[in-house]
């Protein structure tokens, strides 16, 4: 990853519009820890050289972004033996007896006025040697996102696997008292900067990130009937794609942006639809008396996976995107829906039920083994990260909906919390470009 | 039949109410019983208003009308002599019943809800300015999107009941809200199935 680059192209795909400020941000909680987790000590990075007071704690933001990827635990601050800031003033045996595998030190100077330079190093704490420094340009306005690629760097050295702590994620606040009832967010993945995409009065459903991250496709019931809406998040522009009678619902991005998957119910009963986003051209792939819906592309973008009832209870089904005859490819439980896959299309998250609870269990296609991933009542919306190692979904507790995200073994799981409203269907975002 | 005196100006009073409201937005929604259901505005656009930015017009939400009562209860009435909206403003009587509840994951009805979509059927097909609105709804249990289409097949379900009957199909309109718009917040059996169900919502041009 390049972070030199002019970061003018980093704001733009940031800048959402605004409809008013968005002021309730989520919180996280760790609900379970995970025994085996790596230690890293994140030391506070050396602001004493500005001379303005910094906006933003980075090594706290690094330190909570390692701690959610259950891979990772970062040592408590209080707890640090010492506050070294650059790698030749670590005195490495000391972070040994401290129990750390790994050390990050960093500092900020300023070049003007809000014009930053953040270094930091990744230091293993064993080998007593450097793993990897960078240097990078920052402005007030990105500095979280800045935070986040840290923490991109040190999970990827660390891990092999990219991160996507600097991604987004979009989920949809149901509040019942304010003025508008339903407001379609999309936040950082900390649940920082939450922005509005679209308030309405009635139920906005379904948000589906298009593969550049630069739109989201959804459903808005505003016309008091369902449409399909795309709308570009830098300009706020939008086009009602789908506006038939009945259901218009389930929009789903092909992996290429070329195409959307869709429910429409116009020929009877739902049924699933793909439709090319620049001539509007439908094609039906299923066509059966039964409900099809939630239709997700596979990572290849030759089959889609989509729930049905045609067994008598809903199951998860694939066809092809020529059509044929659907294949099930779920058998346990007498609820399986509302698919996601994971990137490399190896595993396919859904709600599942057995007797009354719905989880969030996972099929791995290669195993053909399904595991359940959480363990609560009334659990919904399973979103894969895009690199694949957490699940985001969405869950009741009491009257509100809380956002979750589980790591794909099942081991860690935090809670994004939110004083305010009722969240529910978060999708996880695509890495922005390098 | 006469109406006693009474109940006949308020009746005129209503009728002139609803006339104007219908003048300024083209078709009025009523709710039985006067539950303060809120008016289906059919002028409403809302599309652009919403992300520019600019708060639309789309929000406004008004009462529906209260129902009128019939009388005490002992009063025949001759619903011939009756508008449909004066039918429809009673919170008596059979028409007075426009929600139909449903089995958990089913869109099946009963024979005492068969009967009740009888009665409406009867009512629209014997009426042509009347239009009536098939909203139907899920528990939260599930995914969203199924629900969606479970709701959609609890309002299939009714408007086959009224088209037997004699409604004509543009007369009768379907929208499934799926676990959008519960009507008891609870999350246990007996706020789920009061969830499941289909509105009719009736509105006269």
């Amino acid at each position: 990853m390049q972070l030199t680059k002019p970061i003018t192209y980093l704001f733009a795909a940031l800048m959402l519009v605004m409809v008013q400020s968005a002021n309730a941000a989520l919180t996280i909680d760790i609900t379970e820890g995970v025994d085996g987790a790596l230690p890293i000590a994140v030391v506070p990075f050396d602001t004493s050289a500005l001379t303005v007071k910094f906006p933003v704690d980075l090594a706290q933001i690094v330190a909570s972004d390692l701690n959610r990827s259950g891979v990772l635990k970062s040592m408590d601050r209080a707890q640090l033996p010492a506050t070294p800031h650059y790698s030749k003033q670590v005195q490495y045996a000391r972070w040994r007896n401290a129990g750390q595998d790994y050390l990050v030190v960093g500092r900020v100077l300023e070049k003007s006025s809000g014009l930053y330079t953040i270094e930091f190093q990744l230091l293993d704490v064993l080998k007593q040697r450097q793993l990897v420094g960078r240097s990078m340009p920052a402005k007030k306005r990105n500095l979280r996102s800045r935070a986040h690629q840290i923490s991109d760097f040190i999970y990827e050295q660390i891990t092999g696997t990219r991160g996507a702590f600097d991604t987004r994620i979009a989920f949809v606040r149901a509040q019942p008292d304010a003025a508008r009832k339903y407001v379609l967010q999309v936040a950082d993945t900390d649940g920082f900067n939450p922005q509005n995409v679209l308030e309405s009065d009635e139920p906005i459903m379904s948000p589906s990130w298009s593969p550049d991250g630069k739109s989201l496709a959804y459903v808005s019931f505003e016309g008091k009937r369902p449409a399909i809406f795309i709308q570009q998040l830098a300009t706020a522009r939008r086009t009602k794609v789908s506006g038939f009678r009945g259901i218009n619902s389930a929009p789903s991005w092909s992996p290429d942006g070329k195409h959307l998957a869709l429910v429409l119910s116009k020929d009877g009963s739902p049924d699933i639809y793909t439709m090319n986003t620049a001539t509007k051209r439908l094609k039906r792939l299923t066509e059966h008396r039964s409900i099809d819906t939630e239709p997700v592309w596979n990572h290849d973008g030759r089959t889609i996976i989509f729930t049905s009832d045609r067994s008598g209870s809903p199951q998860l089904y694939e066809v092809s995107v020529d059509g044929g005859k659907p294949k099930r490819i779920t058998f346990e439980g007498r609820y399986n829906a509302a698919a996601n896959l994971s990137p490399d299309g190896r595993y396919i998250a859904m709600v599942h039920s057995d007797r009354g609870q719905y989880k969030i269990a996972q099929l791995d296609r290669e195993t053909g083994n399904l595991i359940v991933l959480t363990d609560s009542a009334l659990d919904e919306s399973p979103s894969f990260s895009p690199n694949g190692k957490m699940l985001l979904y969405a869950s009741t507790r009491g009257n509100n909906g809380f956002l979750f995200a589980v790591s794909i073994d099942g081991r860690a799981k935090h809670k994004l919390s939110d004083q305010a409203g009722d969240i529910r269907e978060p999708v996880w975002g695509p890495f922005k470009s390098k | 039949m006469k109406l006693n005196p009474g109940i006949k100006s308020w009746l005129l009073v209503t009728l002139v109410v609803a006339f104007v409201s219908a003048c300024t937005t083209t078709q009025e929604e009523l709710s039985a019983g006067g539950d303060g259901a809120p008016v289906l505005d059919e002028s409403q656009s809302g599309s652009s208003a919403i992300a520019d930015g600019s708060s639309g017009s789309d929000g406004a939400e008004a009462t529906g009308l209260d129902g009128a009562d019939g009388g005490d209860g002992t009063a025949i009435v001759d619903y011939g002599a009756m508008t449909a909206m004066e039918q429809l403003n009673r919170t008596d009587g059979e028409l007075a019943d426009r929600t139909i509840y449903f089995e958990y994951d089913s869109a099946k009805l009963t024979s005492e809800s068969i009967a009740i979509l009888e009665t409406h059927g009867n009512f629209i097909a014997g009426n042509g300015e009347v239009k009536v609105r098939l909203e139907g709804h899920g528990d939260e249990r599930g995914s969203r999107e199924y629900n969606i289409a479970l709701g959609d097949r609890r309002a299939q379900s009714v408007r086959r009941v009224l088209l037997f009957q004699g409604a004509s199909s543009d007369q009768v309109e379907t929208v499934s809200y799926g676990e959008e718009k519960p009507m008891e917040m609870g999350h246990d059996d007996a706020a789920w199935s009061k969830n499941r169900r289909v509105e009719l919502i009736y509105t006269v041009n």
